[in-house]
């Protein structure tokens, strides 16, 4: 046997059964091939309901699961690890015909995946919001916050945290049509999403390319006039996303 | 669950266990005296954090584990993928499980991983090729894994040996214990028109370190023959029990575990499960 003729056909219904594969009476395996080809189809798609169950319900059942069938064979898994599968998935979207007139789907699969990831990051414990409080505004300035690895930013064009809300249990209102930032935070082991105001993604962006505060509320201002700092740090220490606070003169 | 003496851990009990499903955590913390160990698979703790680790840390406390690995492709042609070996000995270095098991099959081909259990031909070469990776692996790890029995679906024209004479010839090699799935025995029997009685008698019992019972579903092939699929997501039916019990009679008392992945019960439906498993384990003279 050579197993590239046998994943080939695995993947490919259209495919012939490899030659060598039988009955126990010695005849073409036929049908009993397909039950292989059933189980990778069908753990693939189960895995992908798994990982994307607000894509699924925006999309209905019956297509997601077409779908999945047509991603699946397009992008296997290339780990062994499902909980990561569907990577490939927003740039899929992207170019998929029958969706191509919903450009906000690309943008809910990334906030998916991100709040996989957000799930399985590593743990760290928070700093006391008092600590925070506590530093002088001038010092708070040339600080550098490190934040937690489960933090996650999806930045997008489309009402995409709202789209998202609606498919959770209590559900909520259809969305206007405008662009919402997305931040993933894990108080404890299960991954909240919340909008950000403006410039919330800005000033958080510059958090993790290390800037200083200082730097990182200019960035913010400069993307918008009003940028509501009290929000964002309230969303970060409620969400236990600060882990440190780096001063220039203990770095 | 160490040996004081050793640092390394106690093997796992001849009792009862379940597949560990999260959606049981606190079912099973609850009554922790419902089963004797836990099972989980390792791809689903390879993860840097979170949920997952945390209860597998805080089971880990209170009962023994064994880790099975589902993603390891042993039978794959290409050679083992090196990044999954070091995720594995990681898993295994901080958790300490008290065994480790894989599958005698293939699921990776060119970096793509299909997410089932492929069959073997049973001949020289595959069985060269299968010795040289469980060495691998058991360097690697630094400990013995077992390997277990898959459930098959067709046969291959170029075997050349019988599943259990190359179970125990890879078993003979390398040093592996050996993962008796007593409904893969059924399946495959079945789908490939043997005796399931005598492959039980043929089974190299001295290397089984732990036995798997779950349930299959029935569907029949172009001929109208049986054709039996490994599912995973019922009980086990009474033909399986039976021969579990004929399994035991022959092998002595076994680490036994109840797996279900599929459709996945309520806790009282898995507790039922494994002690019908602990009832059988309880006939037999120690």
């Amino acid at each position: 046997m050579r197993q590239p003729g046998f994943t080939e056909a695995l993947l490919d219904p259209a495919r012939a059964v490899p030659a060598g594969l039988t009955d126990p009476q010695g005849r073409p395996a036929g049908k009993r091939f397909d039950v292989y080809r059933n189980n990778v189809a069908a753990s693939l798609t189960a895995a992908l309901e798994t990982a994307f169950p607000v894509l699924r319900a925006l999309l209905g059942a019956e297509f997601f699961r077409r779908m999945a069938g047509i991603y699946l064979r397009q992008h296997p898994p290339t780990l062994p690890l499902l909980m990561f599968y569907g990577a490939e998935m927003p740039a899929f979207l992207a170019h998929f015909p029958p969706v191509q007139d919903l450009g906000y789907l690309p943008d809910v699969a990334r906030l998916e995946l991100a709040l996989r990831h957000s799930y399985h990051a590593a743990d760290a414990a928070p700093v006391d919001p008092a600590a925070l409080e506590a530093i002088a505004p001038e010092r708070l300035m040339r600080a550098r916050l490190r934040l937690a690895p489960a933090l996650r930013l999806v930045r997008s064009d489309w009402p995409v945290v709202t789209l998202w809300q609606m498919h959770q249990p209590g559900g909520g209102a259809p969305p206007e049509m405008r662009a919402e930032d997305a931040l993933l935070t894990r108080p404890g082991f299960d991954p909240a999403i919340s909008p950000l105001p403006p410039g919330g993604a800005a000033f958080l962006l510059a958090l993790q390319r290390g800037e200083t505060f200082g730097a990182a509320l200019g960035h913010a201002e400069a993307e918008s006039h009003n940028f509501d700092l009290g929000a964002v740090l309230g969303l970060l220490l409620k969400g236990e996303a600060i882990i440190a606070i780096d001063h220039e003169d203990n770095r | 669950m160490l040996d004081s003496r050793t640092n390394r851990p106690e093997p796992l009990p001849d009792g009862a266990g379940v597949g560990y499903k999260p959606q049981h955590f606190s079912n099973i913390l609850e009554a922790p005296a419902a089963v004797s160990w836990l099972e989980i698979h390792a791809e689903n703790y390879m993860g840097s954090g979170g949920r997952p680790l945390a209860q597998l840390r805080h089971l880990a406390e209170r009962f023994p584990i064994s880790v099975h690995g589902v993603g390891l492709s042993i039978g794959g042609e290409a050679p083992l993928d090196q990044d999954h070996l070091s995720r594995l000995k990681h898993l295994i270095g901080w958790l300490n499980p008290a065994s480790f098991s894989e599958h005698l099959a293939w699921s990776t081909h060119d970096s793509h991983f299909l997410n089932d259990l492929l069959p073997l031909p049973y001949t020289q070469a595959t069985l060269a090729r299968v010795c040289a990776h469980i060495d691998q692996v058991q360097q690697v790890l630094g400990r013995e894994m077992l390997l277990e029995n898959p459930s098959t679906y067709l046969a291959f024209a170029e075997t050349e040996m019988e599943e259990t004479e190359f179970l125990a010839e890879i078993a003979r090699r390398t040093g592996c214990g050996l993962l008796l799935d007593v409904n893969n025995v059924f399946v495959s029997t079945t789908n490939q028109q043997t005796d399931p009685h005598a492959y039980i008698a043929a089974f190299p019992m001295a290397r089984v370190g732990e036995i798997h019972l779950g349930g299959h579903d029935m569907q029949t092939d172009a001929h109208g023959a049986p054709l039996l699929i490994d599912s995973h997501g019922r009980e086990v039916v009474d033909p399986v029990w039976a021969l579990y019990a004929e399994t035991l009679a022959r092998a002595g008392r076994r680490p036994t575990l109840i797996e279900w992945d599929n459709d996945v019960p309520g806790w009282p439906v898995l507790e039922a499960e494994a002690a019908r498993a602990a009832a059988l384990l309880a006939e037999v003279p120690a």
